[in-house]
Order: C-alpha cells, then structure tokens, then sequence
C-alpha cells in the first residue's frame, strides 16, 4: 500500500526540481517564463501538502498571477540576446561551478550534522497549540495584526518607500506634451474655438 | 482567543515622529508646486525639524540605565542603543544641512529627497534597536532600499545610474546572505529573539552545537561586513562613492556606517556572545585585511571620493579592532571612534561640497584642491584640520579614537592586531597629509582649462554644521569626558 500524501509529495517535487532546472537552461526565454510558473504551481501544491493553504494561494494568487505575468512582459519588451549571455555563461561555468559545488558540499554537510536544540520544538509548536480550530487565514492575520503588529507596519512603510523610489526614477515632465483637461474641455464655448467665414460660391478660402 | 496585550507606543514616539514627517512632505510635495530651490530648501528644513524633535523626545524620554522592551520583546532600548540613535539622528540632520546648496548646485531638486532620509533614518533607528532578526531584516531594508533610491536619484548621470546599479544589486545579494543565515539560525533555535537565542546556546554550550547555527553567524556576519563595507565585502564602495552625487555619498559613509557597525556590534555581543571564541579569529581577519587594504589601495587614488573610500575601509577595520577585543574596553573604544568618525566623515564631506569649479561643478581629483589656501585660507584650515585628525595626529580626537581601540585590543591581547593597525596609520598618513600638501604647498594650476575649487558656496547652515565640527575635532582632547562617559554606559549596557 504506497502512502498517497508521500507519492504526491515525490510527484510535486520532481516536477518542482524539473522545471527549476528547464527554467535555466531553455533556449527560449517565453518557455522560461512558462516553466516557472509550472515550478510555482508545483511549490503552492507542496504548501497544501504541508497545511498551510493560505501560502499557497498567496504563492499562486501573486507569483503566478502578478510576478510571472510581470516576467512575461519584460522577456517580451527586452529582446534578450541569448547567445551571449549564453557566451559569457561558458566563461564563467568553471569557476562558478567549483564555488558552487564547494558551498553545496559545504551545506551537504550541515544538513548532515543537523541538530535543534531541544527548546525548538516547544517554540515552535506554541502558535500551533494556541490558534487551535482556527483557520490558517485566520490564525496567520491573527498574528500579523497582534504579534507582529510592528514588523507589519515596517514592511508597509518598506512597500511605500518602493513606490516612492518607482515614481523618482521614472517620472519625467516632458514639454509639449497633449494632455487631457477635462475642466477645460468640459467648459470650452462655441464662440471660442468655432468661426464662421462666409465664403462666396465659387472661391476657394 | 489570543492574548494579547497592547504595546507601550511611548517607545517608539521619535520613530513616530519621523513616519508622520516623512509621510506630511510626501504630501505637501503632491499638493504644493515643487522643483524650485527655494521649495527644496523648505522640505530640507522640515526634515531637519522632524530629525531634531525626534532627537529632543529620544533624550527627555530616556533615563540613564534604564532599559526597556517592547512589542513582545522586537525591539528594545538601553544606553547603549541609546547612543547609537544619538548618533544615527545627528548625522542624518547633519547631512541633510550640508547638502542643501550642493545639491541644488547638482541639479536635484526632488522634494522626495528629505521623505527618504527620513525614512532611512527611520530604517536605522529600527536596526540599532531591533532585538529580532524579523525587526532587524526590517530596518535593514527599509535603510537600504532608501539608499538605493538615493543613489539612483540623479538619473541622469550615467556614472549614478552605475554606482546605483552595483549598490542594489550587491545588496541585494547581502540581503540574500543575511536571510539565509537567520533561517539557518531559526532552524536550529526555532526563534528569532536575541535573548531567547543567546540563553538556548547558554544550556546548549556544554553539549554540541549545530554546525548550521555556525553557519548562519557567518551568513550573517557576511551580509553585515558589506553593510560597513569591511574587506572581503568591500568591493562596491568606491565606485558607489565616486559614482554618487557627493552630498548623497556623504548621506551613506555617515550615519548608515554607524548604524551597521553598532548592529554589528550587537549580533557578535548580545546573541552570540558565548561563541566569541569561535567569531574572533574571523573578526581579527577581517579588520586586518580592511586597514591593511584601506591604508595600500588609497595610495594611488587621484579622486577624492574613492580616496575617501578606501579611507573608509580603513576606518572600519580600526572599529572592528574593538569588536575582536570583544571586552567593555573594547565597546567603549568602538563608540568613541564611531562618534569621531562620524564627526570628521561630515565635515571633510561638508569642506568638499563647498568647494567648487568656476561653473560650480564639485571638485572631483586631488589636484583640483591645489593652491586653494590662498583662495580660501579658512576653508583650507578646516579641512586640513580634518585630514590631520583622519590620519591622527595627536591632539586632534582623530588620535583618540585610534588610541582607545588600541588599548583595547592589547589590554585583549592582540598585540598583532594593535601593531599591524598603528603601522597602517602611518602608511595611510601619507594620503591624508598629501591633500593637506596640495592645498597648501603647489601652485595654483595656471593653464586656464584646469577647473578647481575656486568658488566657495556657503549656506548658513553648512557654517554651522563646519564650525561645530571643527570644534569637537579640535577641543576634544579638553572636553572628552561626555563622550567617553556615553560610551561606557554604552559598553556596560551590554552582557559582555
């Protein structure tokens, strides 16, 4: 009897890993684009398995829905030259690859030697125990808006300043540009902008 | 139901203070005409006024050894955080007062230009009191997102758009390694509390530790060694120095250096304290390498910026020489130097946005300052004055700032560390004292072609910020007991 929540987690994954893996290496950027939204889609149905369904929304609702759309038109508007990213990719593989490999080995090592002290478990279960026959939403705004209240707002501000940083480096007030007054149009007289020229039959203006 | 209890908002009324500011010039720069100077004159003084209330209601507000925690223990206050924001409201309003005329000289005129000071102010006060790496994450990227914005602002300029570009990106990348090594840390502790950390390695201590927890200190301990620009992470500082409008570079070597440096300080001490044999040796290392770099690849620069850079690097090098002591000596030194550091960064910035070409361009290489003692011998006094003290020459605080973290590190023993540090002081009295040359010893450039600083641009306000600068530099051998007594309560706030 295979167990159905392991084999989904073996199926999600490897999809997850694969099109991770196409996403870097496929010629074609618009594929690129598609394979991360498959490895999105794939990562929210791990959040599932895990229990926590509001961040798999959210991973589907703003990653597939805003970020990766976002993505699309750029790879579009941008034209990457692929062939020589592709270049400068070769010269720097080998280098690259060794630090790379390295740090992995490195990590290896960690996950190997992987120990919690015996105080983390309590820590973090506490939430869980507390928010008991509550909804994930519900219990993560709970502690959004109570807990983390600070934090939250520091993040808000983080978002604005942002926003700020997009409007100072984009917008530009360009001369001569025709822009709709919608008080001046709105209020504009015949007498102002019509003229009547009487002109005699059989001559030009 | 949750429990849950209201925080105490008297805490946070100076961080307050600053938001409302910040968010009420956002909105009189929407609804009033914007883009002259005498506008971004009147948002630079609003901006002012908010930084020195904040500073007003920080001080009455704080007792002497009082310590406080709130919002569930994500941020905290001693005297020793205390100071920190001392310094971090004091160099911000110092910036924004000397940048006002260089700037309009430059050609930015933004009025988003004092929100975002403001709001990276607000970025480091939450860095310096987080006591969360949630909080700290936050103030860390409110801090440097504000920067960025900064340093992209005079879009124009390609070699902004540059130095924008490789600041971002590269932190971007240190923001990557700090988070990496806080889950690595949270996987091993299940929290982000300092407090709860440093007690959960106090039991652990005899048994084994996780490599992983290792492992994120120095994730952590990299993503913070950019932030105060120590070798090995140094490499974007001069080309972001040079490439940036010079009033925006003074905004990022003053008050956010000692903002990373005091949060810093706070990581190694507070939370990781028990491991300090393990993060010494990497400490030693590091400020080793920076005043050994900061003092060898200054020799050769021709532009004043990325001559300051590098003296930058050094800097640095000397306050993590107090970390390495890791001893209330060696706290003490730290703050000490981070005050006079800060002091001599804003006036050799403040004397540089002075003086200018003859079509007010700023004055961008070393030869561009020669001769200019007979032009303007009090200018040249006070920046020769802050050379002098850079490169510490005994009397002025420059010397005092190196000598206490010296002490400290030899009454800790790294005798090696003292020696190496006192011979790069002198390779790097070279560079100092040869700008001190040109302006005093070579010749006005004849050939008409040649733009250097002959005109002095002064506003009351950098008059002041000069004057008083001057004066701490000068007399701080008299009167240095206010700042020493700050710095060690400073020092003795801490479980060191």
């Amino acid at each position: 009897m295979i167990n159905v929540a392991a084999l989904t987690f073996y199926i999600l994954s490897g999809v997850l890993l694969t099109s991770a893996v196409m996403v870097v290496t496929s010629r074609n950027t618009v594929y690129a684009v598609l394979f991360l939204i498959l490895a999105f889609f794939n990562a929210s149905g791990l959040f599932v398995l895990a229990h926590a369904e509001f961040l798999a929304m959210i991973l589907v609702v703003v990653y597939v829905g805003a970020v990766a759309v976002l993505f699309l038109f750029v790879v579009m508007m941008l034209n990457v030259e692929l062939g020589s990213l592709r270049e400068s990719m070769r010269r720097y593989s080998l280098i690259g690859g060794l630090v790379g490999g390295i740090l992995g080995i490195e990590l290896m090592g960690v996950v190997i030697a992987w120990n919690t002290s015996p105080e983390a478990l309590d820590l973090t279960s506490a939430p869980l125990v507390n928010y008991n026959g509550m909804s994930n939403t519900q219990s993560l705004g709970n502690l959004l808006y109570t807990h983390y209240a600070l934090i939250f707002q520091g993040a808000g501000l983080i978002l604005l300043i942002a926003m700020i940083g997009a409007i100072v480096l984009t917008l530009r007030t360009r001369e001569g540009v025709k822009k709709q007054k919608l008080g001046d149009q709105i209020g504009r007289q015949a007498k102002e902008s019509v003229r009547l020229i009487d002109i005699p039959s059989g001559s030009g203006i | 139901m949750i429990s849950f209890y209201m925080p105490d908002l008297k805490h946070i009324i100076p961080e307050g203070i600053l938001i409302l500011s910040a968010l009420g010039i956002l909105m009189e720069g929407v609804f009033r005409k914007t883009g002259s100077s005498a506008s971004f004159r009147r948002f630079s003084h609003y901006g002012i006024i908010a930084l020195f209330l904040a500073l007003v209601v920080l001080v009455f507000q704080h007792k002497t050894g009082e310590k406080w925690v709130t919002f569930e223990g994500q941020i905290l206050q001693d005297d020793f955080i205390y100071f920190a924001k001392i310094l971090i409201l004091i160099g911000s309003m110092a910036v924004l007062a000397i940048s006002l005329p260089s700037m309009m000289k430059e050609h930015i005129v933004s009025f988003e230009y004092s929100p975002l000071i403001l709001f990276a102010t607000i970025g480091m006060l939450l860095m310096v009191e987080a006591n969360d790496f949630m909080t700290l994450f936050v103030g860390l990227e409110m801090q440097g997102l504000s920067l960025y914005i900064l340093a992209a602002l005079s879009r124009d300029q390609i070699t902004a758009s540059e130095a924008a570009l490789k600041y971002f990106i590269l932190g971007a990348l240190a923001t990557c390694l700090y988070l990496y090594g806080s889950s690595l840390i949270y996987g091993f502790s299940g929290t982000t509390n300092f407090q709860v950390i440093s007690s959960m390695i106090r039991i652990e201590s005899t048994g084994g530790l996780s490599i992983g927890l290792f492992i994120g200190l120095i994730f952590i301990m990299a993503s913070l060694s950019f932030k105060v620009s120590a070798v090995p992470f140094h490499m974007w500082t001069p080309d972001v120095y040079q490439g940036c409008p010079t009033p925006i570079t003074a905004f990022i070597a003053a008050a956010p250096k000692v903002a990373a440096m005091v949060v810093f300080l706070r990581i190694m001490v507070s939370p990781f304290l028990l491991l300090y044999a393990d993060w010494q040796s990497l400490i030693i290392f590091i400020s080793f390498a920076s005043m050994a770099l900061g003092a060898f690849a200054a020799l050769r620069q021709t532009d004043l910026k990325r001559l300051l850079a590098y003296s930058a690097i050094g800097q640095m090098g000397y306050v993590l020489m107090g970390l390495a002591a890791a001893n209330d000596e060696g706290i003490q030194a730290v703050f000490v130097y981070l005050t006079i550091y800060l002091i001599m960064i804003i006036g050799t910035f403040g004397c540089l946005l002075c003086l200018r070409g003859k079509g007010f361009e700023g004055v961008q290489n070393i030869e561009d300052l020669s001769g200019i003692s007979t032009l303007h011998p009090k200018m040249s006094f006070t920046l020769a004055v802050f050379m002098f003290s850079l490169a510490g020459i005994p009397p002025l605080a420059g010397f005092f700032a190196k000598l206490y973290v010296f002490k400290a590190a030899i009454s800790a023993g790294l005798f090696g560390l003292a020696i190496v540090g006192v011979l790069s002081s002198v390779v790097a009295a070279y560079y100092y004292l040869k700008i001190v040359k040109v302006m005093y010893f070579d010749d006005v450039p004849s050939s008409p072609a040649v733009t250097y600083g002959q005109v002095l641009v002064l506003s009351p306000e950098m008059t002041v910020v000069l004057n008083i600068c001057v004066v701490i530099i000068l007399l701080f051998f008299i009167f240095p007991n206010p700042v020493l007594e700050m710095a060690q309560r400073a020092a003795l706030a801490l479980p060191i």
